[in-house]
């Protein structure tokens, strides 16, 4: 007996509000503030800032929430209020010289002016399980010492000096918007860059990987490793200067790669830069790692053909919510095409039986 | 839902859609970039077609959504709830009363008029995506017209089967010129792109939009020996009787009987409405 599939709207309606109560969990343990999460979980916050493309812990924490610390939905969230929100103007290019640095290390010198700041990092403790946290979750408080006044400045000056190293000539074209207009190949470094600041995590990573492992490898050393803090300054028609609008947390890797040159031209460290909001350390040293792939052709190299150096494949499927929405989205209602399919290959195999019943017979 | 814009999109968003809606009607079947926002709803739930929609409606418009030909699926209750919400049109089930029809791999099976626009949700409008993954490279093959590949590929159908196998999404040939994707409709609704109504197509993730006028030759890409054909299943309606109209195949119990209904629910209604009976039709009102 067939039944019509009615009542979708009903369906949706409970199925939201079943989801609502899977998301909030049970009711005896205490519900998660948007404060805890900022604040405890803020490694997940800075994720979704970054490949939400919007700087604003509340916002973030309140989409971890919503999300149920699914992170790609919860960038989703962010993605898709960023999108309404008008646009009022575009800041001056933010100074990472000028940052303030949480964490600033070198894997390139032992020692350079500013130091080698380890900063809050897990890069030393050992991954044991800490089952004290379960219980108690207190810190002891971390020894402070003076902070550094001075601008600390970029390691890649000190080589720029010795002309060691590829110079990247300064530019004030206003560098296209790729949430603005439509991705057209073959690209340019900016938007290259942009798709790869807000490009998943995993994916950026997956493809650095493959570069160190030997799909166009280039070589590379962190140069230097930055997070911190730096302010957004904005011109203001109105009052005819740039004036401070706020800061954002930021981590800015600028690795040293292998050494390009030729009979007229005396060898030369190259680069690539890696640039992410809030402190994403594995996705900035990736991101510095497939921008130097993505360079080939400007750097005279030559396309080895892997995927890495491959920018149409890479800015193609970088993008996490495009990514997943259009995976998920075959779980969508198909049955008109999987019934044209089916009754073509019911025809064919009729058809392929007739052709071969005939021949045996004879046989 | 006051906090947002008529149809959810800002007015310079709307108004950069509507160029790109202009310009593939001008230039039917090519492929328009566009910059498609991120929508509240998923990549691949119809984004594409969802800016069309909100780009095309007016306040007096009447909206009409269908996923698989139905008003009731899951998603199409979803869209249109949507435009209900951020919109304020009336909406309506009758492809007769619409005014704004937006479809997922379906064309309604009722004739569509002058006064009506069809929106159609598309996920890859590439129609030789597969056969060249790199958009550099296809755009340059539409644009010098190089069509060679298409057609080996049905040729190699037909000499590995016997006939082309390609059921849905079936390309077509627009206006002489373009080669395009139809969205993944089923070849049977091929021969309706040649229509009196205005076809929009709007691919969100891929960030194109395309349009086929009214009154333009469509044709599907065929042999002389192999000519092109409109297939559903061999059956009628088991609801309303039509034979005319593409079917869903449903499977009954356990013992894997089935039975075939109208994919088009409001084609299928208004003809029990008037009186057409199906195999199962009296079995199913009891």
């Amino acid at each position: 007996m067939y039944v019509a599939v009615k009542g979708g709207e009903k369906a949706i309606e409970n199925a939201h509000t079943w989801l609502a109560e899977e998301r909030r969990g049970a009711t005896d343990v205490a519900e998660l503030s948007l404060a805890q999460i900022r604040e405890q979980l803020s490694l997940a916050v800075n994720r979704v800032m970054a490949e939400g493309s919007l700087f604003d812990p509340n916002l973030a924490a309140l989409a971890i929430k919503q999300a149920r610390g699914d992170l790609i939905e919860a960038i989703f969230l962010v993605r898709a209020y960023r999108t309404t929100l008008p646009r009022f103007g575009y800041s001056n290019p933010v100074e990472t010289s000028e940052m303030a640095c949480d964490r600033r290390i070198s894997a390139t010198f032992k020692d350079a002016p500013g130091g080698q700041v380890l900063g809050p990092t897990f890069d030393y403790t050992h991954r044991l399980l800490d089952f004290k946290l379960a219980a108690d979750g207190e810190a002891p408080k971390a020894p402070e010492g003076t902070a550094r006044q001075e601008p600390t400045p970029h390691i890649t000056e000190f080589l720029k000096g010795e002309d060691i190293i590829q110079d990247e000539p300064a530019s004030d074209d206003t560098p296209g918007d790729l949430t603005r207009e439509p991705m057209e190949f073959p690209s340019n470094r900016p938007l290259r860059l942009q798709s790869l600041t807000r490009g998943d995590e995993g994916f950026v990573l997956g493809m650095a990987y493959s570069t160190q492992r030997g799909y166009a490898r280039n070589h590379a050393f962190v140069g230097e490793l930055r997070i911190g803090k730096v302010a957004v300054e904005m011109e203001i028609p109105e009052l005819g200067f740039a004036i401070d609008i706020g800061e954002v947390e930021l981590t800015e890797c600028e690795t040293v790669n292998q050494f390009t040159g030729s009979k007229t031209e005396p060898p030369q460290f190259t680069r690539g830069y890696g640039l992410v909001f809030g402190q994403s350390e594995r996705k900035s040293i990736a991101m510095a790692l497939v921008d130097r792939a993505l360079r080939w052709e400007e750097l005279g190299e030559d396309n080895l053909g892997a995927p890495a150096q491959d920018e149409e494949f890479v800015l193609s499927h970088a993008d996490n919510i495009q990514a997943t929405g259009f995976l998920e989205h075959i779980k969508l209602p198909h049955y008109v095409d999987f019934q044209s399919e089916l009754e073509l290959v019911r025809k064919l195999r009729r058809e392929a039986e007739e052709r071969i019943t005939p021949k045996e017979a004879a046989e | 839902m006051s906090e947002y814009n008529f149809a959810y999109l800002d007015e310079q968003t709307k108004r950069m859609i509507r160029r790109a809606i202009l310009k593939g009607l001008a230039v039917p079947g090519y492929q328009v970039p566009f910059a498609s926002r991120e929508m509240p709803m998923p990549y691949g739930w119809g984004t594409g077609g969802v800016q069309v929609s909100a780009a095309t409606l007016t306040p007096e418009d009447t909206f009409k959504v269908i996923d698989q030909g139905a008003d009731d699926t899951t998603n199409a209750v979803s869209i249109r709830k949507f435009f209900e919400n951020t919109a304020g049109v009336s909406t309506t089930e009758e492809t007769e009363k619409a005014t704004v029809i937006q479809t997922r791999h379906r064309i309604p099976e009722a004739k569509l008029r002058e006064d009506q626009i069809i929106v159609y949700q598309v996920p890859i409008p590439e129609p030789l995506r597969f056969l060249e993954p790199r958009e550099t490279e296809t755009r340059k093959m539409h644009s010098l017209e190089e069509y060679g590949l298409m057609h080996v590929k049905l040729y190699e159908d037909i000499s590995q089967h016997g006939a082309i196998s390609t059921a849905y999404a079936y390309p077509v040939k627009v206006s002489g010129r373009y080669v395009m994707d139809p969205s993944p409709i089923p070849k049977f609704d091929n021969p309706k792109l040649e229509m009196d109504a205005i076809q929009l197509f709007g691919a969100g993730r891929e960030q194109r939009i395309y349009a086929v006028p009214p009154h333009t030759k469509v044709v599907s890409l065929d042999f002389e020996d192999y000519p092109f054909e409109a297939t559903k299943a061999n059956h009628l309606c088991d609801l309303c009787g039509a034979e005319d109209s593409y079917l869903d195949e449903v499977i009954m119990d356990d013992a894997g009987n089935r039975m075939f209904v109208c994919s088009d629910t409001d084609y299928c209604r208004s003809r029990r409405e008037t009186g057409h009976v199906g195999r199962l039709a009296e079995e199913n009102a009891a």
